[in-house]
């Protein structure tokens, strides 16, 4: 199995998101993560499903949906040529004794504190799920009270832009 | 199909429309402007609204029937037989869940139906009103696509879609649920509405390096077979399959979806594959070099195992759907598009293959295919003591009938004997629920098809068990003049259960006895047992004419009487034998290798040692 990262855009309307996620159960493929946001046109969003399959059953997957009548466009993103990003927010706890450990750790993965009480800092970090997920190892040791995490969005590198094209037929067809 | 839907918009209005109205109204002017003529359906609160100014529309012809789940398989039968989008219609809650198989059935069988339902009012959506059900949501895994309107001012857009959507790519069923509010509003009808699908673009031109490459196999190949399914029916690509088969001598297998689109007494049709398929037709597509898939979807009943299914041969799968091709079975050449566009294109390419000196020969191949057609024909053994065999009703039927009639089926063996002993010439002369195996199609079925195609005689070929599910709507036939004949081959039992039952367990007949109460065990003759129901006082009961035959002496008569009668349905009670079984036979889960052609009696295909 390996995981591919689908950047799939659909019309904003009411039930899409069930549509999908009704797919993918019934056709018995497992999604990873699922984020869903609008994007730069009111009348599209745009998903990017993680999906954790072969070569064959991706291809049927991305067939099936594709025959959503609300799916406008998928694009599988190449990892090498893409920027994936999560977010994460883990509250971890900290006394006056590792506060400033754990503020040590946030400053090298680049995350932010964003709350501070007596016995907890909660952090903010966004990255690829390995900084991520390496950052959380050392954060660890001092306890994660409370994790809370995003799927994972993504977008190509370089000047082309996915949805250029598709916001022109959804212009046509308006 | 394609082209037909896409001229539908324009039928019924000609010039641009803006006229003030009700949601309800606006309703039946869109469905009269997409060019509905007949619809199947029944009321209810939710929907109540849509039937006043249906009263008045002179274009659309509303038939009142007695369940919901008629009305659906009558809009199927209907689009089976005519070529256009069935209609059906029913109210909220109840109602519409009474939709669902036939949209299920529908949506198996790629049928264009376009079924609308009232909803409650939108600000009751999602408190569990009185007779809500989340349609939409219970619809969405077996509609092509799903609307819920609330908003009286899209119903003539969404009405416009749904059509579209129904009828053009891969057809399938389009549900519009729209709320109660939505129908009782002041609105404005406009007209033609334009369509926002952005993210629906069928594909129908075939790629021209594709269709060379199929040609070349196909002119190259030295055992071929064109595996044809209902695609080519719906597409109506019938003449150019022939012209195609005829133009490279390749013989043909027509799936149970696409029986009389190649017709059957032509020389190079083998029959049907898969299941209950004939040895040839089996056979040639396991011992095939290549199978040249048009409109079919690898289906399991088609394949037996998967992984022993057509191991020489390459395939070339054409489909008007890309999520078919490689779903099953891996393509070496892939085509998307629609079937006739694809068939005239390979015709043409085909014939630039033997302009340029390639010359198909298969004499080999059709000296092995004869032998099969030969030493294992379809066949049936007669019946014990004078009585009917049900094989022999239906193969009686069919030649007194002919084959410019429609025949719908139930589902089981009634359904297996249809597809083997009648006999299909004309594309749209056989309905019945191939992939969903729906038992109480035919009755429905049959009276949809008899509204769309009045001047042509309909039979539905029922059985016992399938009959009691529907035979309501025998009800809607006789009130409404649709005279459809039905002929019950009542063998007393769920037949096709009770034949695994024979086959794979012991002859142990756990509640497949229709004709008796649990005491009956099921073995002992004669298989009409009670009587309960009578099936000939049920039918007249029903308005119809009620008939029984029971020996084969008087088989001709019967069927002759039920044909003389126009002015009513009629019903025939055939009281047939209850061990007949289907054969050939492929048991499930196993290799199509492993046909029998009769009970223990597999093919000498010459391979007995390995």
């Amino acid at each position: 199995m390996s995981k591919h990262t689908l950047s799939v855009l659909v019309e904003n309307k009411p039930g899409v998101l069930a549509r999908i996620a009704a797919l993918f159960s019934r056709r018995g493929f497992n999604i990873d993560s699922l984020a869903v946001g609008p994007t730069e046109h009111p009348d599209i969003s745009r998903m990017t499903i993680v999906v954790n399959v072969e070569d064959l059953p991706l291809e049927q997957v991305t067939k099936q949906l594709n025959k959503l009548v609300n799916v406008i466009k998928i694009v599988e993103l190449d990892p090498d040529a893409a920027v994936r990003r999560e977010l994460v927010l883990v509250k971890v706890r900290a006394d006056s004794e590792t506060r400033s450990q754990i503020t040590e750790i946030v400053t090298l993965f680049r995350a932010k504190t964003v709350d501070v009480s007596p016995d907890a800092v909660t952090v903010e970090a966004t990255g690829s799920s390995d900084k991520l997920e390496a950052m959380l190892k050392m954060l660890e040791p001092y306890g994660i009270k409370e994790l809370v995490q995003s799927g994972m969005v993504a977008v190509g590198r370089g000047a082309r832009s996915i949805t250029d094209r598709s916001l022109r037929a959804l212009d046509r067809s308006a | 199909m394609t082209e037909q839907a896409a001229a539908a918009p324009q039928r019924g209005e000609t010039s641009p429309v803006a006229e003030p109205m009700t949601g309800a109204q606006s309703l039946i002017r869109s469905l009269e402007a997409v060019g509905v003529e007949t619809m199947f359906g029944l009321p209810g609160g939710a929907i109540l609204p849509a039937y006043d100014p249906l009263m008045d529309s002179v274009k659309v012809r509303h038939i009142l029937v007695r369940h919901e789940q008629g009305a659906g398989h009558a809009a199927t039968g209907y689009a089976q037989a005519t070529g256009k989008v069935g209609v059906c219609m029913a109210t909220s809650g109840p109602g519409a869940t009474n939709l669902v198989t036939p949209i299920a059935d529908a949506y198996m069988d790629s049928v264009p139906i376009v079924a609308i339902t009232g909803q409650v009012a939108s600000a009751a959506i999602g408190t569990d009103a009185f007779q809500e059900a989340d349609i939409c949501g219970i619809t969405m895994p077996i509609t092509k696509h799903n609307f819920l309107v609330t908003d009286p001012a899209e119903i003539p857009r969404v009405i416009s879609e749904a059509f579209h959507i129904a009828a053009t790519g891969r057809p399938g069923p389009v549900l519009v649920d729209i709320a109660k509010d939505a129908l009782q509003a002041r609105t404005v009808f406009r007209w033609p509405p334009e369509h926002q699908l952005p993210g629906y673009r069928p594909v129908t031109k075939p790629h021209a390096k594709q269709i060379r490459e199929a040609a070349r196999l196909l002119t190259t190949s030295k055992r071929p077979v064109l595996y044809i399914g209902g695609g080519v029916i719906k597409s109506g690509a019938t003449a150019e399959l022939r012209i195609l088969a005829e133009l490279t001598g390749a013989p043909v297998v027509t799936t149970l979806m696409a029986l009389g689109a190649f017709p059957d007494t032509h020389d190079q049709h083998l029959g049907m594959p898969g299941m209950h398929g004939s040895v040839a037709a089996v056979t040639a597509l396991q011992k095939a070099d290549l199978l040249f898939a048009v409109g079919t979807r690898f289906d399991d009943r088609v394949t037996g195992r998967l992984d022993t299914f057509a191991p020489h041969a390459k395939i070339v799968h054409a489909d008007i759907d890309p999520a078919e091709i490689g779903k099953n079975r891996t393509a070496d050449v892939p085509i998307v598009g629609d079937a006739r566009e694809i068939l005239a294109d390979l015709i043409q390419a085909v014939q630039a293959e033997f302009a340029g000196g390639t010359t198909a020969d298969y004499t080999e191949w059709w000296q092995q295919l004869n032998g099969w057609r030969k030493t294992y024909p379809v066949g049936y053994d007669a019946a014990p003591d004078n009585m009917l065999s049900p094989q022999q009703v239906i193969e009686r039927i069919g030649q007194l009938v002919g084959p410019d009639a429609i025949y719908a089926a139930g589902v089981g063996q009634h359904q297996m004997w249809a597809s083997q002993f009648l006999t299909f010439e004309r594309p749209a002369t056989w309905l019945n629920s191939g992939g969903a195996g729906t038992m109480g199609y035919a009755v429905p079925a049959a009276m949809g098809a008899k509204a769309g195609m009045p001047d042509t005689p309909v039979w539905a070929i029922d059985g016992d068990g399938c009959f009691q599910m529907t035979n309501q709507e025998l009800v809607t036939c006789a009130l409404n003049n649709i005279p459809i004949k039905v002929a019950v081959i009542n063998n007393g039992s769920l037949g096709m259960v009770r034949q695994w039952q024979t086959l794979f367990y012991d002859q142990r007949y756990s509640n497949t006895v229709l004709h008796s109460g649990p005491e009956h065990d099921g073995v002992a003759q004669p298989a009409q047992g009670t009587r309960i129901p009578d099936f000939v006082k049920l039918s007249e009961a029903m308005g119809c004419v009620g008939l029984r035959c029971e020996r084969p002496e008087d088989l001709d008569a019967v069927i002759q009487q039920a044909m003389a009668i126009n002015d009513a349905p009629v019903v025939i009670d055939f009281i047939v034998h209850q061990d007949a079984m289907v054969w050939p036979m492929v048991a499930a889960g196993t290799s199509n290798d492993e046909i029998l052609a009769a009970r223990d009696v597999r093919p000498d295909f010459g391979d007995q040692l390995d």
